[in-house]
């Protein structure tokens, strides 16, 4: 359990947050510029100070205004990846990864340079230095060199923003073996939902420096009171487990979380059992009265209407669905609302048009 | 020989004085030169006008400053009295006190660029890999700070030697006590011995005209903080 409670004000803004995120897997501090995501985790880290605050990683505290109590950053067991990769430009890359290992205690060790170097790929290039590497390669090193410090917490502060898209490609699978690979608890700053839908497992919603929402990504992306369903790219991730795979037509089964239900995407052979993360866009989810229709649409799903909100323009509504226990959202005309009758409680068929393979 | 031995004492005095001031600048302005770069104090202001006062001011008004100070009835000259180290005019150790003062900023103004360039983020990112701020100092700031430091001791250095007017107002003209290059010179063009004060003068002019060569020649495209 990652407790923070950390108020903080300077001109024209003003942070205060009261959360308590789950002690493993990866949570995503998500919002807009300005919202205060980085400024939480500069407070958590100790490199700001919140007037009244305290924070607590699993069993050690680490600020604790009321008891006087503020651990200095170099002292608290975390890594942190800045937005810019931020190496030492006058050590090499061998010696920026051992600047913070050499700094540990042999015992508390849990990250060997073996094990980072091959996790991020970067072993290839320690005799370089920073100067020589491109925007992608820095950022590996950057994690690298925090996970060598075997941190119990890691912040990641937008680690990707500065990135073009392909070098942003070249990293995220890394991201996401850290995630599968390592048992240390991630903060993640981002604005961009799509590398919080592949990677994290638990959101915060951050506004003008307050909390709106703080649950898992499933339900949280599904959460009509959100301003996360208004956009575009509005939908939900669901963490499916492969069922059955068929080689000729090259579709792969994923069974939704806790139901009998499946849905099918083409993919390469996984092993049954595997947990797949998957992203269903609500413009992607269309609705019918029955499941009569011959029709291309690979995936059709009985759902139940939950409940429904007017979309960022007036033409279409989001309709929250529920999937055996999994949400779903769908982007729909209001036309097509009142021709349906759409309403709560109601039974239907979602017939997804795509489903996105996140990992 | 062309430099007779009073002369030849004098550059070695001259030498003397420049490397330890030096020394003791790079001691004393480095922690100023951090707090300036750092701090968000109201004082930032006052004590950066008091370190730059000597780029303005005629040497002789710090000279005459000094010398009331160090004498025997100014304030450091009672305290060193009640010590038991006599006064500190026209010693040189009275010496080494002005030149540091005269070329502290000289010292301490490259050193706060240097230190100002460097930004926060390094001392942010140490931090976070668990070094304390004393290893971040000797880890991280000292090497990044490199031509800073390197710029801040020739400046220093050479601008010791061409120190005249303080040393004149506080030290006197004694030979081998406080008779640097600069007084030689002017003791001998004051003798009419212009063969003499060409030699030294020339000397000098050499010496600040490669000091400052080296300088200039070092200061490659710095490497990007990345």
């Amino acid at each position: 359990m990652i407790q923070m409670r950390l108020k903080l004000r300077y001109s024209g803004f003003a942070l205060d947050v009261d959360l308590q995120v789950p002690g493993r897997g990866v949570t995503a501090l998500y919002g807009h510029s300005g919202s205060g995501k980085t400024t939480c985790l500069r407070c958590i880290a100790g490199l700001e100070r919140a007037e009244q605050g305290f924070v607590q990683v699993n069993d050690e505290v680490w600020q604790d205004s009321d008891n006087r109590i503020f651990v200095a950053p170099h002292k608290r067991a975390l890594g942190y990846v800045f937005q810019e990769a931020s190496l030492f430009p006058h050590l090499s890359v061998l010696a920026n990864l051992a600047f913070g290992l050499k700094r540990i205690p042999k015992p508390q060790r849990r990250v060997d340079m073996a094990h980072a170097t091959e996790l991020l790929g970067i072993g290839h290039l320690l005799d370089r230095h920073p100067q020589h590497l491109s925007g992608g390669e820095r950022q590996r090193v950057g994690i690298a060199r925090a996970l060598l410090t075997s941190p119990k917490l890691l912040l990641m502060d937008e680690p990707l923003a500065a990135l073009d898209a392909q070098r942003k490609g070249e990293i995220l699978p890394y991201l996401q073996r850290l995630h599968d690979e390592l048992d240390i608890p991630v903060l993640y700053v981002s604005h961009s939902q799509d590398e919080v839908a592949r990677l994290a497992d638990h959101i915060v919603l951050l506004s003008n420096g307050k909390a709106l929402a703080s649950g898992p990504i499933g339900q949280t992306l599904a959460r009509l009171d959100l301003p996360l369903a208004m956009g575009d790219d509005a939908g939900v991730v669901i963490e499916g487990r492969v069922s059955a795979y068929d080689a000729d037509y090259q579709l792969l089964s994923l069974q939704l979380p806790d139901t009998t239900l499946n849905i099918r995407v083409p993919h390469t052979p996984l092993d049954a059992g595997q947990a797949l993360r998957c992203k269903v866009q609500a413009r992607d989810v269309s609705l019918s009265l029955d499941n009569t229709g011959q029709s291309s649409i690979l995936n059709r799903l009985p759902v139940t209407v939950v409940s429904e909100m007017s979309a960022d323009n007036a033409a279409h509504v989001l309709i929250r669905l529920d999937a055996a226990g999994t949400p779903l959202l769908a982007r729909i005309t209001r036309y097509s609302r009142d021709q349906l009758n759409i309403h709560p409680g109601q039974p239907l068929w979602a017939q997804i048009k795509a489903v996105a393979v996140l990992a | 020989m062309s430099l007779s031995s009073a002369d030849l004492s004098a550059i070695w005095l001259t030498l003397k004085l420049a490397s330890l001031t030096t020394v003791i600048l790079l001691i004393v302005g480095t922690p100023i030169a951090l707090w300036l770069s750092r701090t968000r104090s109201w004082l930032r202001g006052p004590v950066g006008a008091i370190v730059a006062l000597p780029l303005v001011l005629p040497p002789t008004v710090i000279g005459f400053y000094l010398l009331l100070a160090l004498g025997p009835h100014g304030y450091l000259g009672q305290l060193t009295q009640s010590l038991g180290l006599g006064t500190l005019t026209f010693s040189f150790a009275g010496l080494v006190i002005g030149s540091v003062l005269y070329s502290m900023p000289f010292v301490v103004q490259p050193l706060q660029n240097a230190f100002s360039s460097i930004g926060t983020r390094p001392l942010e990112v140490a931090a976070t890999l668990r070094a304390n701020p004393w290893d971040t100092f000797f880890s991280v700031i000292l090497p990044l700070a490199r031509p800073g430091f390197i710029t801040a001791a020739i400046l220093g250095f050479a601008h010791t030697v061409g120190e005249f007017g303080v040393v004149l107002m506080i030290g006197g003209n004694i030979p081998e006590k406080t008779r640097v290059v600069s007084v030689q010179i002017y003791d001998h063009v004051e003798a009419m011995e212009y063969a003499q004060a060409h030699w030294l003068a020339g000397a000098m002019l050499v010496f600040s005209f490669v000091v400052l060569l080296a300088l200039y020649s070092s200061r490659k495209t710095k490497a990007g903080w990345s």
